[in-house]
């Protein structure tokens, strides 16, 4: 009777120990700032042993738990859908739920800061007021005229298949302040506003499409874009975000033309 | 680590806002064509300056001898006649407006605070302005009989 009891224990054992061995030690250099203490932001490192195949929002976790509660960040859902952990890790934008350990070399110090372009409150937290701002400015609804239908608005396969792509954005602003343009100049509406609006702009079911066109065709809209691709690349869900933008000003191209 | 902090719970360090940030009352539509008819003239001017500027620079400096060749004699000759003053023409009006617009949107990109900007819009337009009336009127009224 008590040998299985035995064999599962040191089978849990096992187990236990075989982790024990894939920890590794990570260190996590951290753009810290907070207003209530300093002016100023500084990088503070924090050690920590966890297994690479965790997320960078795992990492973040056990310091805010265990080690720093002051440690302040964004995540809601934490599986890359609500959009809320967008960072700069390494260098890069990413979110910090879909990005694993291992996958950014965690021999060197991981640096993780805010994103850019946008005013830091604390942390790696940032004001999302004027993303969202930009994002209202180009009316992501469906606008549409005349008599309301009893039955649901159809649409072919090929019209959905047309906008596809820009129905993927959770609105994380990871190709926003990734935007050299944006970074400068806050004015410029931004790759996920212009993503937003090429999702309804291409949309056969709505109608407000030349408001938009207009709305993006000013000074600040997507005549601004330098096609750096910074978008492209930072976006988490792998919207070919500068082929909207593109298309974005095609669409106002061929109306006057 | 004993240095008393300025800033407390009540009386936070201001927060570094980045610039020109959007709020609800900056979308001042315009509702202008320029944008887009200078996005296309870029592009336009780009092909056509292609073939003018590379052409120009195989006769100056390739063809017939390459630069040496080049004296008052030669550009009397080829001012005679209205092809080559059309094509120089052209050409300085082209890389002219197209050097000019793409250095508006480097300074659009670039300058952060609107009086800058203004500021060396101007420079910038008042220098096109003259380098292009300059060079024309030189174009047209050039005299190959000087003293």
């Amino acid at each position: 009777m008590s040998s299985p009891t035995l064999e599962k224990h040191s089978a849990a054992l096992d187990a236990a120990e075989n982790t024990a061995s894939q920890m590794i030690t990570a260190t996590f250099r951290i753009r810290r700032f907070n207003p209530e203490v300093s002016e100023e932001a500084s990088w503070q490192d924090f050690q920590l042993e966890i297994d690479p195949k965790e997320r960078v929002l795992d990492a973040l976790h056990k310091i805010k738990w265990d080690q720093d509660g002051t440690l302040t960040f964004r995540r809601s859902c934490a599986h890359g859908i609500c959009g809320s952990d967008a960072m700069r890790i390494n260098g890069k934008n990413r979110l910090a739920c879909k990005t694993l350990i291992k996958d950014i070399n965690p021999q060197k110090p991981i640096t993780v800061e805010a994103i850019k372009g946008l005013t830091v409150l604390k942390d790696l937290v940032v004001d999302m007021e004027p993303f969202f701002q930009a994002y209202r400015d180009v009316m992501p609804f469906l606008i549409t005229n005349g008599n309301e239908p009893t039955r649901e608005r159809r649409q072919t396969a090929e019209d959905r298949e047309r906008f596809d792509d820009t129905t993927k954005c959770i609105l994380c602003a990871a190709c926003t302040s990734s935007c050299p343009v944006f970074w400068n100049d806050g004015q410029y509406f931004g790759p996920a506003a212009i993503v937003n609006a090429h999702r309804f702009i291409f949309d056969s079911r709505d109608e407000g499409g030349e408001q938009r066109l207009e709305i993006l065709n000013d000074k600040d809209g997507v005549w601004r874009c330098r096609t750096t691709f910074n978008c492209t690349d930072a976006c988490p869900r792998g919207i070919e975000v500068t082929k909207a933008i593109q298309e974005v000003k095609r669409a106002l191209i061929t109306r006057r033309f | 680590m004993n240095d008393v902090s300025l800033y407390d719970v009540d009386n936070p360090a201001p927060v570094i806002e980045p610039p020109r940030k959007r709020t609800k009352k900056t979308p001042k539509s315009t509702r202008t064509n320029f944008e887009l008819y200078g996005w296309l003239f870029m592009r336009l001017s780009g092909v056509v300056l292609v073939v003018l500027v590379l052409g120009h620079l195989l006769i100056q400096l390739v063809l017939d001898g390459g630069v040496s060749k080049i004296g008052f004699a030669f550009v009397a000759g080829r001012w005679a006649s209205p092809f080559w003053q059309g094509w120089d023409l052209c050409m300085l009006w082209l890389a002219m407006l197209h050097g000019a617009n793409g250095l508006r949107t480097v300074i659009n990109d670039y300058a952060q605070r609107d009086t800058t900007r203004f500021w060396l819009k101007m420079l910038l337009y008042t220098a096109t302005v003259f380098t292009v009336l300059l060079g024309t009127l030189v174009i047209f009224t050039f005299d190959p009989n000087i003293a």
